[in-house]
């Protein structure tokens, strides 16, 4: 049957409106090249916004000491040492300069008493290093970003959901998507993609991540034959709300804790003196995340479930101009006053470090004409992420996929996407809409629980044959979901639209766990509880028909000059 | 475990002329919002409900609507203050898209003609910038753009041929006017171009931020003024004409 869509023809499309998208933007654009922008959610409400703590960048305006070389250590560090090196160098170079572009954007960012741009202490960064506003830096990054994007001739489509990518041969031509607010069509022709979809938090229950966080990018790519890397390795943040259970998962921000406050258990012991004597609340995630679970799971764990956390030591004034918007959620949402009492926090889903493999100078992925920025690329934060170090990450990968896209554009030429291919996946998207589907909300539930209950914090082989078995069943049943109603502003099909990403993202999670037979930063196994020199290597999933193939590729070897920069791991 | 009545707006305008409010009973929890009510009609009993949100915790101003005829955010709004039968209407200043979503599109393109951000370029760069001079500009920096101001607005609402922008736009031009580091006035632009003039200053959009900025008080007014000093200031009009006049003069000896 022949469908209905239009054309939209353009140099570079960029899926997703967080920053490393806009950011993509501004740079593919101030190169001279056509730029289009889609998003599933409105413009400027993408995930980055509730970023709270920070930009990690080496300015040394408190800390004098310092400079790249320290922040690049710190992140292949705490990455455990099977980051990508060239990633982690470009980071720490070239995140001081994203900042101060930023400001000149029009970001304002807190003062030191003398006027430079200030800095907070966060876990595991050597030295104060965090460039905010207030507790709402995702907000002021994504505003200035949206104000820059508005004002060049950039087109933008929001409420628009990417469904697949459309090929000619090895190369990707353009995508096929669905306007969600008018139910149309649209065929994207483009000369190159970027994939800027951000996380897969959302195939948690417990997550800090906001809806659209359903690893639609790792689907689209991984589709077109993309290839995906340690996707096993998921940050669990220390702090999460838990209470009421509406907001269970919410963050809270480590800035909490590098402004100040400190972790108790219910005897009132702060226990973090016992698990990190050194550094106590402030070490990397992965440790005070399994520390505060470990205080639950031994029984001295808060009412409903948590551990407490309590920064009222410090005042009423100090508190609501560091951290105002925890100040008002707490209020808001628990009915708790965090100057006068203590909050009831524990370890939620907040990061996926792993993602599309790309090319650290370009972020261009192994499939022609694809590129791929953010929390959906993989290779920077290794296994395990360092607080602040995702905002830099999206600025100045943002930045890199922007300009990477428009060279290639420039050798590359405009195809005819295949009707035939089109009409087949708008035929497909139009499928889910029957009276007898199943509610696509059920599986999503059994999704997020399964993920939840056995794919956790502290891993084992039990658990994760058991998740798995679960997801196959899932994927088996997954085209039988269906909603009634139409094309326009239907979500139920959005989520019928989001459940195959899902799946694909949490079968790699799996699948990636069994095979790393150890535990290394995020990813803890208590059959394997120590780190094994065998598995300093990647993990690469591949497509090959229907399955998802792995295998252990070993991480780029640092060359010299940056080895003398790295403290030597140790067993 | 207890339950309340949700009477929500349903209505595709593609198809439907009027729109009805539908009932639907939920069963509430500790600490419930708005938002996971309507959630939970969506979820368990009409997935077809058309309703937008995103984050969940008040931070990305996706799921404005009117809750007992109060502009709000769906995620903000507390069950328990409610009562136990509550009305959730879309946006009425906005187009309908379909149930509680609503077109605010109209915004972007506002936004897009407010002067954008233009710093000095005479002073050397790291900037050096005290905290005192970011207050301001860093209230209005706050915005999440959730559009209730826009909502409750009676000019945008009801006189929408002044071609009044709005309190949104106000704050923004308001945010880049009283950045240390800009060099515009904007306040030219929106008492020509925006409409700023017919603000008459009910201060209903600050009674409804969520962010609790003081739009009239910290945008609209200060921009006002401005714009009165500059253009409505009887003896700066007397110079004004007089230094036209003269421009005139001498061009035409030219």
């Amino acid at each position: 049957m022949a469908e209905k869509y239009i054309d939209y023809e353009t140099d570079i499309l960029i899926i997703g409106a967080g920053g490393a998208g806009l950011r993509a933007a501004i740079a593919g654009f101030d190169s001279g090249v056509r730029v289009t922008v889609v998003t599933k959610s409105l413009l400027g409400k993408a995930h980055t916004v509730m970023a709270e703590g920070g930009i990690a960048a080496s300015l040394g305006n408190l800390d004098n000491k310092d400079n790249w070389e320290v922040h690049f250590n710190d992140t292949v560090v705490e990455g455990v040492y099977i980051s990508n090196w060239r990633m982690a160098e470009l980071l720490a170079r070239e995140a001081p300069d994203r900042v101060y572009e930023l400001e000149q954007y029009g970001a304002l960012f807190d003062r030191t008493p003398e006027g430079k741009i200030s800095q907070r202490a966060f876990g595991a960064h050597t030295y104060r290093r965090l460039c905010h506003v207030g507790d709402r830096t995702g907000l002021e990054l994504i505003k200035t970003l949206e104000d820059q994007v508005l004002h060049r001739d950039i087109k933008f489509f929001d409420e628009l959901y990417i469904t697949k990518l459309l090929k000619k041969g090895d190369r990707v031509i353009g995508a096929v998507g669905i306007k969600l607010n008018s139910g149309e069509f649209y065929a994207f022709r483009a000369k190159a993609v970027i994939v800027a979809t951000g996380g897969c938090g959302k195939i948690y229950k417990v997550t800090s991540n906001s809806w659209e966080s359903t690893g639609d990018g790792l689907g689209l790519a991984f589709n077109a034959g993309a290839e995906l890397m340690d996707m096993e390795m998921i940050q669990f943040h220390p702090t999460g709300m838990v209470y009421p259970p509406g907001v269970r998962g919410l963050l809270v921000t480590e800035g909490v804790r590098g402004d100040g406050g400190i972790l108790l258990n219910s005897e009132g012991e702060r226990y973090m003196l016992r698990y990190s004597p050194k550094k106590k609340e402030l070490d990397a995630r992965d440790i005070v995340a399994r520390a505060n679970y470990a205080e639950i799971m031994a029984g001295r764990g808060t009412p409903h479930g948590g551990v407490y956390l309590d920064i009222s030591h410090k005042g009423a004034d100090y508190i609501k101009t560091k951290l105002p918007s925890m100040y008002a959620q707490f209020k808001d949402f628990a009915g708790v006053d965090i100057t006068k009492e203590k909050m009831e926090v524990a370890p939620t889903v907040h990061y996926q470090m792993g993602g599309i493999k790309v090319d650290p100078d370009t972020t261009k992925t192994n499939v022609d004409g694809l590129f791929a920025a953010g929390e959906v690329a993989s290779g920077l934060h290794g296994a395990n992420r360092l607080g602040g170090n995702s905002l830099a990450d999206i600025l100045v990968f943002g930045r890199r996929s922007g300009l990477g896209a428009a060279e290639y554009t420039k050798k590359a030429t405009l195809e005819e996407p295949s009707k035939s291919d089109i009409e087949a996946e708008i035929a497909r998207v139009k499928s889910y809409l029957r009276d007898d589907g199943r509610n696509p909300y059920e599986v999503i539930e059994e999704l997020s629980a399964n993920m939840s209950d056995n794919v956790g914090i502290i891993r084992t082989e039990t658990n994760l044959q058991k998740a798995l078995i679960k997801i196959l069943e899932l994927k088996s049943s997954a085209p039988k979901v269906g909603v009634r109603g139409d094309l326009k502003y239907n979500k139920g099909l959005l989520a019928c639209l989001e459940i195959p990403n899902m799946l694909t993202a949490a079968e790699a999670v799996v699948r990636g766990a069994m095979t790393r037979k150890e535990s290394r930063g995020a990813h803890a196994r208590s059959d394997y509880p120590k780190k094994d020199p065998n598995f300093k290597k990647n993990i690469i999933y591949k497509k090959s028909g229907d399955e998802m193939k792995l295998e252990l590729r070993p991480v780029p070897e640092m060359p010299e000059n940056l080895k003398k920069l790295v403290d030597p791991e140790e067993y | 475990m207890g339950k309340i009545t949700l009477s929500i707006y349903r209505r595709d305008p593609a198809v439907e002329a009027e729109g009805k409010f539908v009932d639907y009973e939920v069963p509430t929890e500790d600490g419930m919002v708005v938002l996971d009510a309507v959630k939970y009609v969506e979820t368990n009993i009409d997935p077809t409900l058309s309703l937008r949100w995103n984050c969940k915790a008040g931070k990305c101003g996706s799921c404005s609507a009117e809750i007992n005829y109060k502009p709000s955010l769906m995620c903000k709004t507390r069950i328990d203050t409610l009562g136990d039968h509550i009305r959730v209407a879309p946006m009425g200043a906005f187009p309908l898209i379909k149930d509680l979503v609503t077109d605010v599109s109209a915004n972007w393109g506002m936004l897009k003609k407010i002067p954008v951000f233009t710093p000095r370029q005479d002073v050397p760069k790291p900037w050096i910038i005290a905290q005192i001079d970011i207050e301001r500009s860093k209230e209005f920096k706050k915005c999440i753009e959730c559009f209730l101001c826009q909502d409750v607005c009676h000019v945008v609402r009801e006189h929408s041929g002044t071609g009044y922008f709005g309190p949104r736009h106000i704050v923004k031009a308001a945010s880049a006017d009283m950045h240390p580091m800009d060099t515009l006035d904007r306040s030219e632009f929106l008492d020509a171009n925006a409409g700023l003039g017919f603000c008459n200053i009910t201060k209903c959009c600050t009674e409804v931020c969520p962010e609790d900025i003081h739009i009239t008080d910290n945008a609209i007014i200060p921009e006002k003024e401005r714009a009165v000093n500059a253009f409505y200031d009887p003896i700066a009009m007397i110079a004004r004409s007089r230094r036209k006049k003269k421009e005139a003069k001498n061009n035409g000896k030219q």
